[in-house]
């Protein structure tokens, strides 16, 4: 065009749809990525509430309590910890769309020749990206604390697999809101949701210990089912009431986010190409 | 290549009972800037995101670039480059990195979105500031990153969603110049813009929308014309001349004249502008009527929107 323009512009047309589906997806994962290495106190931020709950009861309260089942309450709240870093993880999935949304960066990325679908899948595989190196860090916290892990490193990536499952279907649920939601100031208010939401789980203290009614709601809360199977697999206390629920919690560590995943991924996709209405 | 970049004919957009284009014609010749201009909630942001592949339309035909809007949307966001209303850039990235970022998503691969990154940087003068966080610029900088990402492939068409709402006027006169710049080396342009001085600038020809229908295109001039063309104004020093003032005027003007008693003004319309100026001048000289003022006022803009929609641009829609 202009011929101020050096640089060869012209069309590299040797790669079909699939492969810019997924190089475009890269991309923008990329960017994502670069985000980190530019402001890396981001990571910080995030990780700051679990760990500073690690910390509070590990030193602070750790000391005077047992956990209902003899094990120690360090054991029993590591794992607790993990899940809910990554059932929060929603939040930040829902403020990076919200922002991206309302900047304008979305639609520009829409009126480009790129695959759409990478908007989705980048934001995707960015997010568990990001949630490897929280888990990563997370654990290294806690062994440095004490806690451990004794039953082998397959059980061990068997737990932290199911913990990125939880992550992976709350990424939808976090990208719809991000749509949905019209400004990221309006997004920050969802945290009084999501709080109580995942405080109401076996995170932090046993269902048992909780009213009947609250405990019965904490033990079938989907974040409390990863927790009590990492729990498990990590060989750490359990604290089971021995209802259903709590006694198949493997089983609902899997079953939880394949049917968030099977409700909110349409939803969201659906969404994102509703944009266009 | 078709003579027009854009063009549009009966677009359509319902939002349930609310009609945001309703049959709405559009026509860009090639090379040019033309500015959309409408009050607020007029669809001038409907309009742009429909021609830009961003929003499907209900009925009507589009082309944009050579290519059809709704059937072929994949040629045409090659050939396109969009800016919304807010600077969509990246914030925490450097300058460089946005634009070696979208470089990549525009399919250049690293090393052609790299040369391009610099080639954009040095020309929309931000090669000092290229390392630093996006979020460390003037807004007056953010607009014109923003430009250079949507101008990284030369797309022959340029969509610009009032780019410098919100700007001081120092920054909204580096984004004019950019604009200006863009347009030289051959790009087209859509401007749309509450500011009626900057389509006045900027556009060759104007696209005036309403309720999502064109109410008139012109040029800047030609719209002013239709209010009327130029006027004489003589503002007198003593209330008791303006008869006799009047009197001169109306040798001169097209109609009778207008006299304002509160502001001691007399005005008219007048074809030939420079021979009514000197008439009226040197009668009054002649008869030595003292004025406090005496000249010539071409219609603004703002005459003719107030003409055109018997409203003006700042009337909020009662939604
Ligand atoms: N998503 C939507 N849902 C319902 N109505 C909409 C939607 N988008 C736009 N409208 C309506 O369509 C009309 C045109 O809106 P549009 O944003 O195109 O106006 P505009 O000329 O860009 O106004 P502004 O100067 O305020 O930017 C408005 O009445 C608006 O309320
Ligand atoms: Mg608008």
């Amino acid at each position: 065009m202009s011929t101020a323009d050096l640089v060869d512009l012209s069309l590299d047309d040797r790669h079909g749809r699939a492969y810019w589906a997924v190089a475009d997806c890269w991309n923008v994962v990329r960017r994502g990525l670069t985000h980190y290495r530019r402001q890396p106190v981001l990571i910080a931020w995030q990780l700051g509430f679990p760990i500073i709950s690690v910390l509070l009861y590990g030193y602070v309260f750790g000391g005077a309590m047992k956990s209902p089942d003899g094990g120690s309450v360090r054991d029993f709240l590591m794992p607790g910890m993990f899940a809910m870093t990554m059932a929060f993880g929603f939040m930040n999935t829902a403020m990076a769309v919200v922002t991206d949304a309302t900047k304008g960066v979305i639609d520009r990325f829409r009126s480009m020749p790129m695959a759409p679908s990478a908007v989705v899948t980048g934001r995707g595989v960015n997010d568990l990206i990001v949630a490897c190196a929280e888990l990563t860090i997370l654990a290294a916290t806690a062994f440095a604390m004490g806690w451990r892990a004794d039953t082998g490193p397959l059980k061990a990536l068997a737990a932290f697999a199911l913990l990125l499952l939880l992550r992976f279907c709350l990424i939808w649920v976090g990208i719809l809101l991000g749509l949905l939601v019209p400004t990221p100031e309006a997004a920050g208010g969802l945290y009084a949701v999501a709080f109580p939401l995942t405080m109401i789980s076996s995170v932090f203290v046993p269902p048992s210990t909780m009213p009947d009614w609250l405990g019965t709601i904490a033990a079938w809360n989907p974040i409390s089912s990863t927790a009590a199977a990492a729990r498990e697999l990590f060989g750490n206390p359990v604290a089971s009431d021995g209802s259903w629920i709590q006694e198949h919690s493997l089983l609902m560590a899997v079953v939880w986010p394949v049917v968030v995943t099977a409700v909110f991924a349409p939803l969201a996709v659906r969404r994102f190409q509703r944009l266009s209405r | 290549m078709d003579e027009y970049a854009v063009s549009a004919e009966g677009l359509e957009k319902r939002y349930g009972d609310k009609r945001a284009l309703d049959g709405f014609d559009l026509a860009v010749r090639q090379g040019t800037v033309h500015g959309l201009l409408g009050p607020n909630g007029a669809g001038k942001t409907t309009a742009v995101r429909a021609l830009a592949t961003l929003l499907r339309f209900d009925g009507g035909r589009a082309r944009v670039a050579g290519a059809d809007v709704r059937r072929d949307p994949r040629q045409v966001r090659r050939r396109i480059g969009l800016t919304g209303q807010y600077a969509a850039v990246d914030e925490v990235l450097t300058g460089r990195q946005n634009l070696e970022m979208f470089g990549r998503l525009f399919h250049l691969g690293g090393r052609r979105a790299a040369l391009r990154a610099t080639e954009l940087l040095a020309r929309f003068d931000l090669v000092e500031a290229g390392d630093n966080g996006v979020g460390t610029y003037s807004g007056g900088m953010r607009r014109r990153l923003d430009l250079a990402a949507s101008m990284i492939l030369a797309p022959d068409v340029l969509f610009l969603d009032e780019p410098t709402t919100g700007l001081d006027p120092r920054s909204r006169g580096e984004v004019w110049d950019a604009v200006r710049r863009l347009v030289a080396g051959g790009t087209t342009v859509l401007l749309t813009t509450q500011y009626l001085e900057e389509a006045d600038r900027l556009a060759s020809r104007i696209t005036v929308i309403d309720q999502g229908r064109a109410i008139a295109d012109d040029t800047p001039d030609g719209l002013k014309n239709r209010v009327g063309g130029d006027r004489i104004e003589v503002v007198a020093r003593e209330a008791a001349d303006l008869p006799a003032i009047a009197k001169t005027v109306a040798r001169v003007a097209d109609t009778d004249p207008t006299t304002d008693e509160p502001e001691r003004r007399v005005h008219a319309p007048v074809t030939d502008r420079v021979a009514a100026l000197t008439e009226v001048a040197r009668t009054l000289q002649d008869e030595r009527i003292p004025v406090e003022d005496i000249g010539l006022r071409r219609p603004s803009l703002d005459d003719v929107f107030l003409r055109l929609t018997g409203h003006g641009t700042q009337t909020e829609e009662a939604a």
